[in-house]
């Protein structure tokens, strides 16, 4: 039992992150609140990922054998690149989704004069 | 180890800080803060190149596209309303319980989902045996970049890449349909 | 405005080294950590402070709405461009192995990843900077 807790506290870390970002998703009624919450998740959906990329007595994924000498790709472990590359895309498409989500708050903004999701689904129900 | 418990404690700290705040601005600040221990952490985890980019884009990009949108909107969140007359006052109050339900559920369904993984840092684990030493061996002798990660991403995955640089222009196309005016004058 | 002389002199001598800076890091993109992402954002954060410290209407001056509109699809133009001249030299799309005009292999690989870096960085910038400024732009509404 405690090494179970030992070897994945960590994971439970970032579930316990995600969940807050979720919460604020879902819970809160303002939309700028929404679109932080979103980002929150996002971001520790990244590190939950990049996580399962790390070994033990591992370094960055650049080759050393130019500057320090001898050491060539089998003596050092590097850290697994490919979960790097995949969120290296997902935290551009993040910040892309966010900036279209902020723009459409502005125009429902405009459009209503509030950012409250409750009291803009009630002017909605009282224009029809 | 003791840098990675103090950073993971102050990420969490932020995170809550951040969604409970009334004024708006100062989350998106606190979001800010975030983003760069974040950057801090994935430094902890040697990835570089994806700490590098979260300082860049989360803590500085993100956090100015929401003061931006905030200074046309508005800065403070507004109360939540009374709600209406029911017939049974008891359902109002269990509905305000309805989205802690939903994501203690989830939060234990994947909880219980992380049981099958393998630990955290484990050098056996299957995710680092398959592809990745062949990304490592074969980088340098066919590239020639000695940066993995740029090999991969802009030679092995080329094609990703060039879907995401349309997924940004995409966004900034998005922005210019919804908010510019077609006067100029 | 005296309360913000600190903060304009010290963007004014702190600016140019910023975009030094980024031009270093899409240019070093093989040899460290960085590449096209990470130095478009900074080249396009140095645009975006020029502006929140200055002012919009000074900031659109230096970087008018066509030029930010010009450069958004060039770099996306040029990372397409390369991969049609790969199928140009015999290869397949983005094989830059292939390109034309280049004897060795492996020198033709590292200019291939230079200059769709270089196209990334470009279109990066353009679209952080027309992101700012379209977003806090006040105009009458």
């Amino acid at each position: 039992m405690i090494e179970i807790i030992a070897g994945k506290y960590n994971y439970w870390i970032y579930i316990s992150l995600m969940m807050i970002g979720f919460y604020a998703m879902i819970a809160k009624g303002n939309l700028i609140k929404k679109i932080v919450g979103l980002n929150i998740f996002q971001t520790a959906v990244f590190l939950f990922y990049i996580s399962m990329a790390v070994r033990e007595g591992s370094t960055a994924p650049i080759l050393l054998s130019r500057a320090h000498g001898a050491l060539t790709p089998e003596t050092a472990t590097y850290t697994n690149p490919l979960p790097h590359v995949l969120i290296l895309t997902a935290i551009v498409v993040g910040v892309s989704v966010t900036a279209v989500a902020l723009a459409l708050a502005i125009k429902i903004y405009r459009a209503y004069g509030t950012l409250d999701e409750y009291r803009i689904a009630k002017m909605e129900q009282e224009a029809e | 180890m003791v840098i990675d418990f103090i950073l993971l404690f102050f990420v969490v700290v932020c995170a809550v800080a951040s969604v409970s705040m009334k004024d708006l601005l100062g989350s998106v600040m606190i979001l800010g803060a975030y983003s760069l221990l974040m950057a801090l952490l994935w430094t902890r985890y040697n990835s570089v190149d994806v700490a590098f980019t979260e300082a860049a884009v989360g803590a500085g990009i993100t956090t100015v596209l929401l003061i931006a949108a905030l200074s046309r909107t508005f800065r403070h969140e507004e109360d939540p309303e009374k709600p209406g007359q029911s017939i049974f006052p008891w359902l109002t109050r269990i509905a305000r319980l309805i989205p802690l339900g939903v994501v203690m559920l989830t939060g234990a369904v994947l909880i219980y989902g992380t049981l099958d993984m393998p630990n955290f840092s484990d050098p056996a684990a299957p995710a680092n045996l398959h592809v990745a030493p062949y990304y490592i061996e074969k980088s340098v002798p066919e590239t020639g970049s000695i940066n993995f990660v740029t090999a991969i991403l802009a030679s092995y995955r080329g094609y990703d890449t060039l879907g995401e640089v349309t997924v940004i222009f995409t966004a900034g196309i998005c922005v210019l349909i919804l908010l510019r005016r077609r006067f100029h004058g | 405005m005296a309360e913000h002389v600190i903060i304009k002199t010290v963007s004014r001598l702190m600016i140019p080294f910023i975009q030094l800076f980024s031009l270093y890091v899409i240019a070093h993109g093989e040899l460290g950590p960085g590449g096209g992402f990470q130095g478009g954002v900074i080249l396009g954060a140095s645009f975006i402070l020029y502006a929140m410290v200055f002012g919009l209407e000074e900031g659109r001056k230096r970087i008018s709405r066509k030029a930010s509109d010009f450069f958004s699809p060039t770099g996306l133009f040029i990372y397409a461009v390369i991969g049609i001249f790969c199928i140009l030299g015999g290869g397949l799309y983005l094989e830059y192995d292939r390109l034309p005009l280049i004897g060795d292999e492996i020198l033709a690989s590292q200019l291939g990843i230079y200059g769709i870096e270089i196209g990334v960085g470009i279109t990066v910038s353009a679209v952080m900077t027309t992101l700012f400024f379209e977003m806090a732009r006040r105009d009458d509404d």
